[in-house]
C-alpha cells in the first residue's frame, strides 16, 4: 500500500508513532506559553529556561539528595514554579501597561542569563539522566520497538494537558482567570483579588515547562541549552494554533509533531523548516491562527 | 636635585640605549607582537570538545613558550563564531584587517574553517585548523597558508571504518549531519567501506544540531544494516547513542561514533558507551608526556583534553618555533619553516607537515573500556592499534589539491 512511497506500513506507523511522542512534549510545552500569554500578555520567552531548569532540578535531586525521578516529577514543577512567580513578582508585574515587546526582550534576557548560568556550572555536553527502573525496556508492537518511557510521556503529557483544559474550560476557577483575561478591573470589582491569580497563573505556566522538563529529562541529555533549540518550535506552535487558545496548542502540538515525524522520513533536511513553512502558510490564511479569534 | 637629574639623564640615556635595541629586536616582528586568534565555539554545542579549553591549550603553550618570542609578546585572543560561516568570516576579517592577528587556529565546524582559510590566504596570515574536520581543507580548497593539524574525517573514516569492515561487519547505515563536515565524514567513511569489501546501505541526513534522534534511529533500524555509522559530534552524537539504547538499536546493530571524544564518553557516561570502537588522534593517558600536560590542562578546566585541544596547544608552538627559528614572522617564510621542521611534543613523533598542509601523524584505534576496567575518573580508553601516520591519511597521490604538481 505504502511502497510507492519507499517505506512499509510498520516503518510509516513507528515514524508516526514517534511524530506523536514528539507532538506531545510540544503540546505540554505550547500549553504553558498558552496560558501565560492568554492571561497575562506576556510573550514569555523563559519558557525553554524554565523547562531545561525543571530537568536539571530532577538531575540535581536525584545526584545530591537521592530524590528519585517520581517524586521529581512533583518537586521539580514545584521549584520552577516558585522560581516563576519570584519573577512574576519583581519583574514582570511591572510591565502589563506596557507594549508586548517590554515582556518578550525581558523574558528573552532572563532566558539567556538563565541558560548562560548554567552552562558556566556544567558545560555545555549536559548531564546524563537514567530513566527510571519501572519504565525501561521496551515493548514490541511488531510494527515498532516502543520504549516503555516513551509510552509513559505520551500518556503523562496527555493526562496533563486534558487536566490543565477541564480547569480552565470546565471549572469555576477557570472561568475566573478566563474572565480574568476579558476584563480584568471588572472581575476584581467583583471581588476576585486578580493580582494573585496572574501571579499564580504564571507560576502554572512555569510549573508545566518544569514538568515537561522532567519527562525530557531520561530521553535527551540534560545541557542547558536544551530549551531554546525546542522553544522556537513550541512559539510556531502556538502561533500557528492561534495565541492564547488552550485547546488550539495541545491540538496543534500533537497535530505538528505527526508532521514533523512524516518530513524526517521523507525529506529529513526539512524536517527543521517544516512547521516554520507551515506557521507562514497559515498566517498568510488565517492571521490569528487556526484556534484564534481575530479582535 | 642634582641627584634626581642624574638619575633623570641615566634614565633618558638608557632608553635612547635599549630602544634601538630593542626595535631591531622586535622589528622583525609585524606590530610589534605575534597575535594568535583563537576562533572557536565557545557558548555552542562544540563548546567542550574545543571551546574554553582550546583557548586555554593556545595560552599554556604561549605561557609554556616564556611569553615572548624574538622579545615580542604574544598574545592569545578568542572569538566565538558560533558555527556560523558567516560569524567567522567578519571576525576573521576585522582580526586580520584591524587587529593585525597573526595566525589563526581551532577553526571549529568545517563550514567555518573553509570560510575562513580563504580570508586568511587572501591577508597573507597563517591558519591552523585543529577543530573543523572536512579533508576539503587539504584537497580542493586546500591553500598555500593552511595547516590541518589534529586529525580529518578521511582519517577517522579509515580507521574506524576500515576497522571494522575488515573484522567482518560489511553493512553500513549513517546518520549524518546535514552540513560540510558530515557530508565529507560519510562520502571518506563510504570510500573505505567498499575498498575494504563491504557495503552502504543508506543514510539519513538530519539538520544540524538536531534534537530528537528517534526517526533516524528507527531508519537505521529498518535498513537492517550490521553498523549504523554515526557522523553527528558531540550533543547530537550524545542524544544519538542515548536514544539507541532506549530503541533497542544493540545488540542486533552495532553502533560507531565516527567522531567521538573524550569528554563524549564522559557525558554519557560508560554503560552507554563501553565497548564502542573509534579512531583519535590523542588520549591522555598514553605516556607520561601526555599525561603530564594533561594533568597541567587539567587542572585549570576540570576536564581532560580533547585531540582538538591538544592539537591546538601542539600547532601554536610549532608556530611559534617557526618564527624564533626563521626570526620573522612573515607568513610565507614561517610557513616553508613550519614545513620544514618536524613535529615532535606530546602530540606528535615525528609528525610532518605535507605540501597540502595536511600535518601527517600517527592516529590511534580506541575502545571505550568497561566499568570494571576504567580505574578512575576519565579512565575511558584502551588502544587497540596504533595506524601510522603514512596509513592514517589519504595518500598524496590521491589528493585534489592544486598546490600538488602530479
Amino acid at each position: 500500500m505504502f511502497e510507492w512511497l519507499g517505506i512499509t506500513p510498520q516503518g510509516l506507523y513507528g515514524q508516526l508513532l514517534v511524530g506523536l511522542i514528539n507532538g506531545s512534549f510540544y503540546a505540554t510545552l505550547s500549553l504553558g506559553l498558552a496560558v501565560i500569554f492568554g492571561l497575562l500578555n506576556i510573550v514569555n520567552f523563559t519558557h525553554g529556561a524554565q523547562y531545561m531548569m525543571g530537568a536539571f532540578v530532577a538531575w540535581m535531586g536525584l545526584r545530591y539528595f537521592g530524590v528519585n525521578y517520581w517524586w521529581s516529577l512533583i518537586l521539580a514543577p514545584l521549584a520552577v514554579g516558585v522560581v516563576g512567580i519570584v519573577l512574576e513578582l519583581t519583574l514582570l508585574r511591572r510591565l502589563y501597561r506596557m507594549d508586548h515587546l517590554y515582556g518578550l526582550l525581558l523574558t528573552f534576557g532572563l532566558a539567556l542569563i538563565i541558560e548562560g548560568g548554567f552552562r558556566q556550572a556544567f558545560g555545555i555536553s549536559g548531564e546524563q539522566y537514567d530513566i527510571p527502573e519501572a519504565l525501561t525496556g521496551a515493548t514490541n508492537l511488531g510494527f515498532i520497538f516502543l520504549p516503555n518511557y516513551r509510552a509513559w510521556v505520551v500518556a503523562a503529557s496527555l493526562v496533563v494537558c486534558f487536566f490543565a483544559w477541564f480547569v480552565i474550560e470546565r471549572t469555576k476557577l477557570g472561568a475566573y482567570l478566563r474572565a480574568g483575561t476579558e476584563n480584568p478591573q471588572l472581575l476584581q470589582a467583583f471581588g476576585v483579588n486578580v493580582p494573585v491569580l496572574v501571579t499564580l497563573t504564571y507560576g502554572f505556566g512555569a510549573a508545566l515547562a518544569g514538568f515537561a522538563g522532567v519527562l525530557a529529562a531520561p530521553i535527551f541529555q540534560v545541557n542547558p541549552v536544551m530549551g531554546s533549540n525546542l522553544l522556537i518550535v513550541v512559539f510556531a506552535v502556538v502561533v500557528i494554533g492561534g495565541l492564547g487558545s488552550i485547546l488550539g496548542s495541545i491540538l496543534t502540538g500533537v497535530g505538528l509533531g505527526l508532521i514533523e515525524g512524516l518530513t524526517k522520513v521523507f525529506y529529513p533536511e526539512g524536517s527543521s523548516v517544516v512547521i516554520f513553512v507551515i506557521m507562514a502558510v497559515i498566517l498568510l490564511i488565517r492571521p490569528a491562527g487556526l484556534f484564534g479569534k481575530e479582535k | 636635585m642634582r641627584f634626581s637629574k642624574k638619575i633623570l639623564t641615566a634614565a633618558v640615556c638608557a632608553v635612547c640605549i635599549a630602544a634601538p635595541a630593542a626595535w631591531a629586536q622586535t622589528g622583525k616582528i609585524s606590530n610589534g607582537v605575534v597575535k594568535i586568534g583563537v576562533m572557536t565555539d565557545l557558548s555552542g554545542l562544540y563548546a567542550d570538545l574545543a571551546g574554553p579549553g582550546s583557548v586555554l591549550a593556545a595560552k599554556m603553550a604561549a605561557e609554556d613558550f616564556g611569553g615572548k618570542v624574538l622579545g615580542a609578546p604574544i598574545e592569545v585572543i578568542a572569538g566565538d563564531l558560533q558555527n556560523k560561516p558567516d560569524v567567522a568570516s567578519s571576525i576573521a576579517r576585522r582580526w586580520l584587517d584591524q587587529e593585525n592577528v597573526d595566525m589563526i587556529t581551532d577553526l571549529t565546524g568545517s563550514a567555518a574553517a573553509l570560510a575562513v582559510v580563504k580570508i586568511v590566504k587572501e591577508k597573507n596570515r597563517i591558519a591552523m585548523v585543529s577543530s573543523g574536520g572536512t579533508t576539503r581543507l587539504t584537497n580542493e580548497d586546500c591553500t598555500d597558508r593552511t595547516v590541518h593539524w589534529a586529525y580529518d574525517t578521511y582519517a577517522l573514516a579509515n580507521g574506524s571504518a576500515r576497522a571494522l569492515t575488515q573484522e567482518g561487519a560489511k553493512t553500513w547505515f549513517f546518520i549524518t549531519p546535514d552540513y560540510a563536515f558530515g557530508h565529507s565524514m560519510e562520502k571518506d567513511a563510504s570510500e573505505a567501506i567498499v575498498a575494504a569489501g563491504g557495503k552502504v546501505l543508506g543514510s539519513v541526513k538530519h539538520p544540524f544540531p538536531g534534537s530528537d534522534f528517534s526517526s533516524f534511529l528507527l531508519q537505521a533500524q529498518a535498513s537492517g544494516a550490521q553498523v549504523i555509522g554515526l557522523n553527528n559530534a558531540s550533543s547530537d552524537l550524545i542524544t544519538t547513542i542515548k536514544q539507541a539504547a532506549e530503541f533497542g538499536v544493540a545488540p542486533k546493530q552495532r553502533l560507531v561514533g565516527m567522531i567521538f571524544m573524550i569528554t563524549d564518553i564522559h557525558s554519557i557516561g560508560l554503560k552507554a558507551t563501553q565497548g564502542m570502537i573509534y579512531t583519535d588522534a590523542f588520549y591522555w593517558d598514553m605516556n607520561d608526556e601526555t599525561r603530564a600536560w594533561s594533568k597541567r590542562f587539567f587542572e585549570r578546566q576540570k576536564r581532560m583534553p580533547t585531540m582538538i585541544q591538544a592539537g591546538v596547544y601542539s600547532a601554536v608552538t610549532h608556530y611559534l618555533k617557526a618564527i624564533k627559528a626563521s626570526g620573522t614572522d612573515e607568513a610565507g617564510v614561517i610557513m616553508a619553516k613550519m614545513k620544514a621542521t618536524p613535529v615532535n611534543d606530546f602530540f606528535a613523533k615525528n609528525g610532518k607537515i605535507r605540501e597540502d598542509g595536511r600535518m601527517v601523524h600517527d592516529m590511534y584505534l580506541m575502545q571505550v573500556k568497561n566499568s570494571e576496567e576504567s580505574k578512575q575518573p576519565w579512565d575511558y580508553l584502551k588502544l587497540l592499534k596504533v595506524i601510522p601516520g603514512d596509513q592514517a591519511f589519504q595518500p598524496l597521490s590521491k589528493s585534489r589539491c592544486p598546490l600538488i604538481k602530479k
